[in-house]
């Protein structure tokens, strides 16, 4: 299996972000997502700056691909995402369907994101055709209905595009045309002065008895605890994943990516560093709550 | 690419020859009946299993009652239209191209689906079942419409709850199909078909299952100071005061502690209402406006759909007088969650 560092669902500022990806490049990781994928809002890096450490990162030997916006509203986001389409030398991980309609269009292949909703094998050879490459599963996706979405692409006498899990970090849960952390700060959304800079890990949210819940990040709702599938790793080698997906996180990413390197060839899979992904076991996504009430 | 077809422009401004068709919830046959009678001029219902998102227990349709509701209807010169609006995993993927025949032999004017698997099928066998992709297929951009109306031959699009009305605007001119637009009902505040916070929390999914937050799961609990908290599957959604009114606990209308304030850090519990909103809809071309509420009894039903008809027909008959009536805002007011309207994202400041 691969290791590849999923695109920054965080808003840092300019010198950190440059930073982290520098580093990053000395990183034992293959595959490196760059780009903003929540809020168009957030512009610390342009995509020439983008771009640029796609050249820097590629040099390095690190296969880069440009992730797109999960929502797309207005014409202007559309503008940027033709640009980033039209980029001619990157992948883009389309993120939702106006980036595939864009990478069809343009005749280019592309990476299939998580927000994309394909539950099934029929939905995943329909993309396939669009020119899906590779296909990063979505929160919902846990074991059972990989196993059996695969054996159902295959039976029709289809292959399997590289998949690629999410492994490491914050599950993404849901996104809004809202704000919740200028709501969260009382501000109106347009003239949030950028706030979200100041929460490098997300805002957390807790329910009235203080139990840890949920991470606000803009108008994307995360859960409240980073998940590791690194226990998984048999059960993932099993059913053929091809790449683990680490969300970055505002400390010691260095340290998550050695700790999934070193686990891809030790003898045993090693205990668990974070909480249990319930998806993955076809339970409720938070770790922990029953199946049923 | 499959049946995809040139449509003429609907782009008129106020000289569109077609007027705003409402679109009115069924969740059984005496709504459905209900709607038709107060002037919708189609529903949507769905069967009674998990190919639609309102899959709650005792609502929808088995086969005789939808034969029936659609001999109503279209004895009456309306349409019905079927949600099949979810999305099946591999092993359950038959059971939906079932749905979707179903539909065609029953005689349904659409179907409303999000599912690619589900429009390839229902494109490649039933061309002549028009397709409208629906809301939780969350396509929010020209380009996405683009996708469904090439591969898909869809002759519609429901647009998700997030774009400003200048956005919706913008679209109607660019979509390469006719739009339809929420107008009235409970709000997601997340993007539909984008939202996994209830099978966080149970399992249990809008996409997967067609339900959100699910009833079974829900326990509410009296305390001795007559406060009541809410819970799903254990989690603590809110807590009420004495007589404070207390709503249905999605996951995103609940109350919570985000840096020690606490307060609907998601949403609150209100209703969409873009009544006032009614005339730049009919300008921009929006062939159609949604009521949402299969849920809903019968009473809401009639009372929505009879108010929603006599504004648009106020507004048919003399745009230029149009303005909106306190009667109307009251009617509707009436039946919103919360007894709170908002114009919701349609309206900037709301984001």
């Amino acid at each position: 299996m691969k290791l590849s560092l999923g695109p920054l669902q965080y808003f840092w500022p300019r010198d950190r972000t440059l930073a982290f990806y520098r580093a990053a490049a000395r990183w034992p990781v293959d595959i490196v997502y760059l780009g903003e994928t929540v809020c168009s809002k957030r512009r610390e890096l342009r995509l020439q700056d983008w771009l640029a450490l796609a050249a820097e990162l590629a040099a390095a030997g690190k296969e880069v691909v440009l992730s797109s916006l999960a929502l797309i509203e207005a014409e202007s986001e559309l503008g940027a995402l033709q640009r980033q389409v039209g980029n001619g030398r990157f992948r883009i991980e389309a993120n939702d369907m106006s980036a595939v309609q864009l990478c069809r269009e343009h005749g280019v292949p592309f990476v299939g994101g998580p927000t994309l909703n394909v539950y099934n094998h029929r939905a995943l050879a329909l993309l396939i055709e669009d020119g899906l490459q590779r296909w990063v599963a979505g929160v919902e996706q846990g074991r059972v209905l990989l196993e059996e979405l695969r054996d159902a692409l295959q039976a029709d006498g289809g292959r399997m595009p590289e998949l690629e899990v999410f492994a490491w970090g914050r599950l993404p849960l849901a996104y809004s045309a809202r704000c919740f952390t200028a709501r969260a700060l009382d501000l109106p959304k347009d003239e949030c002065g950028f706030r979200c800079i100041e929460h490098p890990d997300g805002l957390p949210l807790a329910t009235r008895e203080g139990e840890p819940f949920l991470t606000l990040n803009g108008i994307q709702v995360q859960g409240s605890e980073v998940v590791d599938m690194a226990p998984e790793r048999d059960s993932l080698s099993a059913l053929g994943v091809d790449i683990l997906r680490l969300s970055p996180q505002g400390e010691d990413m260095a340290g998550v990516v050695e700790r999934f390197r070193g686990m891809l060839t030790a003898s045993l899979a090693p205990p668990a560093a974070g909480a249990r992904n319930g998806y993955w076991h076809g339970e409720p996504g938070k770790a922990g709550l029953p199946l049923a009430p | 690419m499959t049946a995809a077809m040139a449509l003429p422009s609907l782009h008129g401004g106020t000289m569109r020859e077609r007027p705003m068709q409402l679109v009115c919830p069924a969740g059984n046959l005496p709504a459905l009946q209900a709607a038709i009678d107060a002037g919708a001029d189609a529903v949507y219902a769905g069967f009674r299993d998990q190919t639609n998102a309102r899959a709650f227990p005792g609502l929808n349709f088995d086969e005789d009652e939808l034969r029936r509701g659609i001999g109503y209807a279209h004895a009456r010169g309306r349409k019905v239209y079927l949600a099949l609006n979810t999305y099946p995993d591999s092993a359950r993927l038959a059971h939906w191209h079932a749905a979707v025949d179903h539909a065609a032999e029953l005689g349904a004017d659409a179907i409303i689906a999000a599912e690619m698997a589900v429009l390839d099928h229902a494109a490649r066998r039933h061309p002549a079942l028009a397709r409208h992709l629906s809301v939780q297929g969350s396509a929010t951009s020209a380009a996405a419409l683009r996708h469904a109306h090439e591969r898909f031959g869809i002759s519609r699009a429901v647009l998700p709850r997030v774009l400003s009305i200048q956005q919706v605007e913008r679209l109607c001119a660019s979509a390469p199909v006719p739009l339809e637009v929420f107008a009235f009902g409970s709000l997601c505040i997340m993007v539909e078909g984008r939202c996994q916070l209830s099978s966080y929390v149970t399992g249990v999914s809008p996409n997967r299952h067609g339900v959100c937050s699910p009833a079974r799961f829900v326990r509410w609990q009296e305390h001795a100071d007559h406060s009541r908290t809410v819970r799903l599957n254990g989690m603590l959604v809110d807590r009420f005061a004495d007589r404070e009114p207390a709503g249905y606990p999605t996951v995103c209308k609940g109350r919570y502690d985000v840096s020690g304030e606490v307060f609907h850090a998601l949403e609150e519990p209100t209703s969409l209402n873009t009544l006032e909103l009614l005339p730049r809809l009919a300008a921009a071309g929006v062939a159609a406006l949604k009521i949402e509420g299969r849920q809903r009894g019968v009473a809401y039903v009639k009372a929505v759909t009879k108010t929603w008809r006599a504004a648009l027909d106020h507004h048919r008959a003399a745009a230029e007088r149009w303005q909106v009536s306190a009667d109307w805002q009251q009617a509707l007011s009436a039946h919103a969650e919360g007894q709170q309207t908002t114009l919701g994202p349609y309206h900037r400041a709301w984001h």
